[in-house]
């Protein structure tokens, strides 16, 4: 019954700075872990430096999907890579916001915005 | 379709994690024959998947024996929904998560399903099983919450 959580990684560049966008596709639950911090932790050092985290192909995100969130969120703090995330519906801006995320990352309501960060 | 008070709705799902999307979408309908928004519909959606979860994981323990029992009831201005398992039901509620705690590795990255079912819907318990009834979270949300 969940849906697998895909996700591919793209690199964007222009203006001087770059980043890397980890689109998510699916759900986000507790069978994510190695789409997202397994995604993560194989991205090279450099290219973890501006993250991008995009929702906008997310069809279902559980309070063990947030958890994951929060360890990348984490594992990127300790090692001072700036992280940013785009695409969630307004319901799950306020679920992220709830639990705090919005303190570690701020959230952007489409792609354009988020590069700008 | 109309949805009249006092009518009922009942799903059981296995105890395998994914099966509370079912129990959200029919949660949803509900609502949205009673003329909830769509955005309460989505806190009800969310408050309800992490009941269920709860209940699949920690109330049957995942197993293939025992099923979790959703049960909906509407009423003029609210919906109720309970949710039932095979546990002994929830003798202390965790604390309020704390993302500081969280991201300084202090406390578990889990451990938000209760706090966001109180924050979403208008009313929350937790019931333990007793010898005449199982244990169940029951959650109430009111079509318009300003008139509460």
């Amino acid at each position: 019954m969940q849906q697998e959580t895909r996700v591919t990684v793209d690199h964007k560049a222009g203006n001087g700075s770059s980043a890397t966008i980890l689109r998510f596709r699916g759900d986000i639950s507790s069978a994510s872990q190695d789409a997202v911090l397994g995604t993560f932790s194989r991205l090279p050092q450099e290219a973890r430096a501006h993250l991008l985290l995009d929702f906008t192909q997310v069809e279902y995100i559980n309070s063990s999907g947030i958890a994951l969130v929060i360890q990348l969120l984490m594992q990127a703090g300790k090692a001072g890579d700036k992280v940013a995330l785009f695409g969630l519906t307004p319901h799950f801006q306020k679920v992220f916001t709830m639990v705090g995320i919005t303190k570690y990352a701020q959230i952007y309501p489409d792609e354009a915005a988020a590069s700008q960060s | 379709m109309e949805i009249k008070p006092g009518a009922t709705v009942e799903v059981m799902l296995p105890s395998t994690m994914g099966y509370e999307k079912v129990a959200m979408s029919t949660a949803a309908s509900v609502a949205k024959m009673m003329g909830f928004s769509d955005d309460r519909i989505e806190d009800l959606k969310t408050a309800l998947a992490e009941a269920c979860i709860n209940a699949i994981e920690h109330g049957n323990q995942l197993s293939s024996e025992y099923r979790v029992g959703v049960e909906m009831s509407v009423n003029d201005d609210k919906l109720e929904v309970k949710v039932v398992d095979e546990g002994s039901g929830m003798l202390n509620q965790p604390a309020t998560p704390d993302i500081d705690r969280k991201m300084h590795g202090e406390e578990e990255a889990r451990g938000m399903g209760m706090f966001l079912i109180k924050a979403l819907v208008d009313e929350a318990e937790w019931v333990p099983s007793s010898p005449s009834s199982k244990s169940y979270a029951r959650l109430m949300i009111r079509l318009n919450k300003e008139k509460a």
